[in-house]
């Protein structure tokens, strides 16, 4: 689409379609596309979008960044760019100067908590850290006896597993074992595990639909190529409404993901406004994602089934990003506790308040 | 991309917040007099002339219309907080809602002036209701098979045919509707048609009432015979009623009709768990919320499209497709998740009887107003598979 708002998306939208192509990557068995694209990304500044000048990054806007992670979505790019965006946004809510070098953030679940202890150091797990394995540093939220505190820790002081997720890209449990962390300080007052969570859950909704933007394309494209029974199979009445069906999806998890986006853009702070767009966006685009590739495979036939064929890139990234900074089932129960909470008579005035 | 899909998260500007608080302090005060109980939900056949007049009275019909006749020139964002708030509150917007929505932009665009002067203001003020003729006994899905004749005559036309399914027939005071002036061509098979305003309760057309699954009498048979029509209530180009059918249809499609129309089982739901949900409830209410919201946002997305001069046709269309479809869903899923509810909390009658409503209403959501079959067509129109 290189629907582009901005020179910041313009900038990577490019770089993708120089240095990600799908096809490109998923010929290439040797992992050999990975460093011009990380490089390229890296000069243009895009890693630390989110980064403030005078902490080291590009100091882009929160839109800017948001635009980004959409077209990383259509790419499915897979080298830790969202991740160490974010890893950037959070050591700038402690004013924590970002290094060079790809990062990742941990914990990025709901039911993992790191420890900051008395002396100064971390202890805890957290499981499924994406990119971990290929990250530099960490940027670390930890609980201690004073609240949270952010710090910024070295890869090579935590023991590191191997591990991958569905779309075969790193996902790791770390181990902090009386880490100490190379700087730390405290969270800015209100900031909790939540917050940074609820900011995973828009970048990744804003990748799930990105990927769905692009699955419905080469859908389209492939259902106006193939042939059988002697026409196009999107002459079919069958196949015409499977692509309407994940069209609607698409359009579900675009919806849900931009207004979320936009909702933390235009916040003061993590409040119920922000809880609702980025909770809601999780759950809706995960389950677009569960119904949209699903179509896109059946369109494809058992051509989309290869590991040939570029589909799967997209598939199972928009499956694997459903796990991340806490899945749909968990977004589902907290948001349901929140609107039975408030009432009955509270849900409309919720859901109308924007 | 093939499919440049859009759909901008728009910010109600901060008059719709104002509006919205008058709103709700309006349905509050008919609620506190009696006008309508709000989970009474079977309101399709209350008809409530006075309600319809205190609605016009506030300025909330044909909000966006130009104030010559009789509107407001208001935003089409504006019209929208006041649509949802009226169908969330179970209002018996019956006698004015098809005017409202369709049937005055419609004569804005093709009804000679003095037709304006002479109707508009009476929709504005509430006062008259509009049914839409479109579907036959032999052609439902596929407008262009009316076969229902306008035949000329001296100073007007003469009808002989019959419309069906048409909502509020029995009380409208006017009709749109479709009629074939010409047959088909064979290049063309949806030449032929001319778009027509028909007066209600006059001699030679005849409202039958038919019954509904819900109980209900909501819809009707319309027979013509020799009914005369005066040559000043054609509207648009004779024979040329389908190049005017389609700018409409997104208005149509989008709005909060399209999502909210089952809701209140899912507010009732709510209520039945109570402040501490077991983490089934949690879950279930927390997944409709999200895909209420989403909806919601992706609505008024299109709203704010339109708003700006924008035609996101098949947009709209995906509203109305996955709106209806959730909305058939929803008193299915609550009935799920209703499953454990304590047999004694206090609203348990209310949500048993609002589900049966619920269930016996959910057919009809994907049938009306362009069946799920004819949107996805104009999907996949849209994604140029045809």
């Amino acid at each position: 689409m290189a629907e582009s708002d901005n020179i910041v998306a313009e900038t990577a939208e490019k770089i993708f379609a120089d240095l990600a192509d799908a096809q490109t990557i998923n010929r290439d068995k040797e992992g050999n596309w990975k460093a011009p694209l990380w490089s390229a990304l890296t000069e243009a500044g895009l890693p630390l979008s989110w980064v403030p000048e005078d902490c080291d990054g590009s100091g882009a806007s929160l839109a800017d960044g948001f635009s980004v992670l959409s077209s990383a979505g259509r790419f499915a790019v897979a080298v830790p760019l969202a991740e160490t965006m974010l890893a950037g946004w959070l050591l700038a809510q402690a004013k924590i100067a970002s290094p060079e070098g790809a990062m990742t953030i941990a914990p990025a679940g709901p039911r993992d908590t790191i420890k900051l202890d008395a002396d100064g150091t971390l202890s805890g797990r957290a499981r499924g850290v994406p990119f971990a394995k290929d990250a530099v540093h960490l940027a670390v939220l930890a609980k201690g006896g004073n609240g949270w505190s952010i710090a910024l820790v070295d890869a090579k002081s935590c023991r590191i597993e191997t591990g991958l997720n569905l779309g075969s890209d790193s996902s790791n449990t770390v181990t902090f074992d009386k880490t100490k962390p190379l700087t730390i300080k405290p969270a800015p007052k209100g900031f909790d595990q939540t917050a940074l969570l609820l900011m995973g859950c828009v970048a990744r909704s804003l990748q799930i639909a990105g990927a769905l933007e692009s699955m419905l394309d080469i859908s389209v494209r492939y259902s106006n190529e193939r042939v059988a029974f002697e026409k196009k199979i999107s002459k079919f009445q069958a196949v015409q409404h499977n692509l309407a069906k994940l069209a609607g999806e698409t359009a579900a998890a675009m919806a849900a993901a931009t207004s979320a986006a936009d909702t933390i853009v235009h916040a003061t702070s993590f409040d119920e406004a922000v809880f609702l767009e980025a909770a809601s966006a999780k759950i809706r685009c995960a389950e677009a994602a569960e119904k949209g590739a699903a179509i896109a495979h059946q369109v494809h036939g058992a051509i989309g089934f290869t590991i040939e064929h570029i589909l799967h890139r997209y598939t199972l990234r928009a499956l694997a990003w459903r796990d991340d900074f806490g899945n749909e089932s968990h977004w589902a129960v907290e948001l349901g506790k929140m609107v039975a909470a408030r009432g009955a008579d509270e849900l409309w005035p919720l859901v109308a308040s924007r | 991309m093939t499919a440049a899909l859009r759909f901008d998260p728009i910010r109600l500007p901060p008059e719709c917040v104002k509006l919205r608080a008058e709103v709700r302090a309006f349905l509050a005060e008919e609620i506190a007099a009696g006008t309508f109980d709000p989970h009474r939900v079977n309101r399709e056949d209350t008809d409530s002339p006075g309600f319809s007049r205190r609605v016009g009275e506030r300025g909330w019909l044909g909000m966006t219309w130009p104030k010559k006749y009789g509107g407001h020139e208001r935003t089409f964002l504006e019209r929208y907080v006041v649509t949802e708030e009226m169908r969330v509150a179970n209002a018996p917007t019956r006698r004015f809602f098809v005017a409202d929505r369709q049937s005055g932009p419609v004569l804005i665009k093709y009804a000679p002036e003095h037709i304006k002067m002479e109707i508009l203001p009476r929709i504005c003020r509430g006062e008259i209701c509009f049914a839409i003729g479109m579907s036959e006994p032999n052609s439902g899905s596929d407008l262009f098979a009316a076969k229902t004749r306008a035949t000329k005559t001296d100073g007007g036309w003469l009808i002989n045919g019959t419309k069906i399914w048409t909502s509020s027939a029995h009380i409208a005071d006017y009709m749109i509707a479709i009629f074939r002036t010409s047959p088909p061509t064979k290049e063309n098979r949806r030449h032929g048609l001319t778009q027509f305003l028909v007066k209600m309760k006059q001699p030679g057309i005849q409202v039958n009432p038919i019954g509904q699954i819900t109980g209900q009498f909501e819809f009707n048979e319309v027979v013509f015979t020799d009914h005369f029509i005066p040559d000043d209530h054609v509207l648009g180009e004779i024979d040329g009623a389908w190049k005017q059918a389609t700018s409409e249809l997104a208005y149509e499609r989008s709005g909060p009709e399209r999502f909210l129309e089952t809701y209140y089982v899912l507010t009732e739901l709510v209520r039945a768990v109570g402040k501490n949900p077991d983490t089934r409830s949690a879950e279930g209410i927390g997944r409709l919320v999200a895909q209420l919201h989403t909806m919601r946002r992706m609505s008024v997305s299109v709203a704010g499209m339109l708003h700006a001069g924008k035609e996101p046709v098949v947009e709209a269309a995906i509203v109305k497709d996955i709106g209806t479809i959730w909305e058939q869903a929803l008193p299915h899923r609550v009935r799920d998740l209703a499953a454990f509810v304590d047999a004694d909390v206090s609203n348990h009658e209310t949500l048993d009887k609002q589900l049966d409503f619920a269930t016996k209403t959910a057919p009809k959501l994907t049938i009306q107003g362009g069946t799920t079959e004819v949107l996805r067509g104009i999907i996949a129109r849209g994604l140029g598979l045809r």
